[in-house]
């Protein structure tokens, strides 16, 4: 059996509250991992309240339809990200969102490797028939991982985001289980 | 000029109106019986619900409108005897970005294939464009849902994107399409139909 929690590059862990908090409030001010990661306005919360509301989820426990991931460096056991997954039970659909705060290991292969564990264990654990995310059009660095770790560009949702006076697409990609168990099956020769 | 003497509520044979709280749950609950129009509407799993569910549906709906303010729901009622025949919402609205998603059903079979779906498109797309002043809509629909793929590109929308196998229904995986429909592309849509009512 394939350890569902560790990569090439990165191993799935989670961090507790008080760690978490720490690194958050220092990647939340960066503001091109804010526009690269979501589409609604820039926010700066206290590490106060970070931690209370990751410690209420950690009293309230995880809901099935939920899974989210801290992820750690094997080279030097370091919190760099975080790895989400919203999924739909009745069609068997996972979406994915990752971010990686410490922005001097962006280009260095984290993401992919981070994404393909994260796919491993979507169709390996959970069962799904298919993962979908998105992203916008100005980050071609993510474009060309997820392309590499199969995903399949589904369309583009014209202009909807504005950033500085201007407007940009949303892509939107997603990959099915028997594309997944090809690349596998092709990785394995 | 400003239109403000074209009635943003009201059409030929339709207006749109708040919720009932008394009369509306019976109706409501009665089209959640009908297991194709669930599937028509909703990816959810179709379930019959009864009236007093949906009444609670409703207190959490306008609870969800008054936090959340991304939202806007109305129901469609026929102009001539004021029964409720379906609604019509403006949801997951984005204000920084102006996008918001479009959704409307018409429940009982009765009163489909009579204009009123595309009399209703026509007033919730006037209030996201020159009301909420949105940028763009946004509409997800089931590949077998062709009367609002229909209705979808007779308002001028763009299919976008085609969300592979998304949906397991019947032993058989389908499609979702994202439709899209921008500001500009409405007016011109708008103003191309009043010439040709002219």
């Amino acid at each position: 059996m394939r350890d569902l929690f560790r990569g090439e590059l990165v191993r799935f862990t989670l961090e507790e509250p008080e760690t978490a908090a720490k690194a958050d409030v220092r990647w939340q001010r960066d503001t091109e991992f804010h526009r690269l990661a979501d589409s609604n306005p820039a926010r700066l919360n206290s590490e106060k309240k970070i931690k209370e509301w990751m410690e209420k989820q950690i009293e309230k426990g995880f809901k099935p339809e939920q899974y989210f991931f801290s992820v750690r460096t094997l080279a030097e056991d370091k919190y760099i990200g975080f790895l989400g997954l919203w999924v739909d039970l009745i069609h068997r659909e996972a979406w994915v969102g990752l971010g990686i705060g410490e922005r001097d290991l962006w280009s260095k292969g984290y993401g992919t490797d981070m994404m393909k564990l994260c796919q491993q264990y979507v169709f390996a654990e959970l069962g799904m028939e298919r993962m979908s995310l998105g992203l916008f059009e100005y980050n071609p660095r993510a474009l060309r991982s997820y392309e590499k770790c199969g995903f399949r560009l589904e369309g583009h949702s014209r202009q909807e985001v504005m950033r500085e006076g201007k407007r940009y697409d949303a892509l939107w990609m997603g990959i099915l289980r028997e594309e997944w168990l090809q690349m596998q099956n092709g990785d394995d020769k | 000029m400003l239109d403000i003497q074209t009635q943003m509520f009201e059409s030929q044979d339709i207006r749109f109106g708040p919720i009932d709280h008394e009369k509306d749950p019976e109706v409501e609950a009665k089209w959640t019986h009908d297991s194709e129009f669930m599937r028509l509407m909703e990816t959810n799993p179709a379930r019959p619900l009864s009236a007093a569910m949906i009444k609670k549906q409703y207190e959490k709906l306008e609870k969800q409108i008054e936090e959340d303010k991304n939202l806007y729901h109305f129901m469609i009622r026929a102009k001539a005897d004021d029964r409720l025949i379906g609604k019509a919402v403006i949801q997951w609205i984005e204000w920084a970005n102006g996008n918001g998603f479009v959704r409307l059903g018409i429940g009982s079979a009765d009163d489909r294939r009579k204009g009123y779906g595309s009399q209703a498109l026509q007033m919730l797309l006037r209030f996201a464009f020159a009301e909420l002043n949105l940028f763009r809509a946004s509409a997800i629909v089931a590949e077998y849902n062709e009367g609002a793929i229909a209705l979808l590109h007779k308002f001028g929308f763009t299919q976008e994107v085609c969300r592979r196998k998304s949906l397991e229904r019947d032993g058989r995986r389908w499609d979702l399409y994202v439709f899209g429909l921008l500001n500009e592309e409405w007016r011109d849509h708008a103003q191309a139909w009043a010439k040709e009512e002219r």
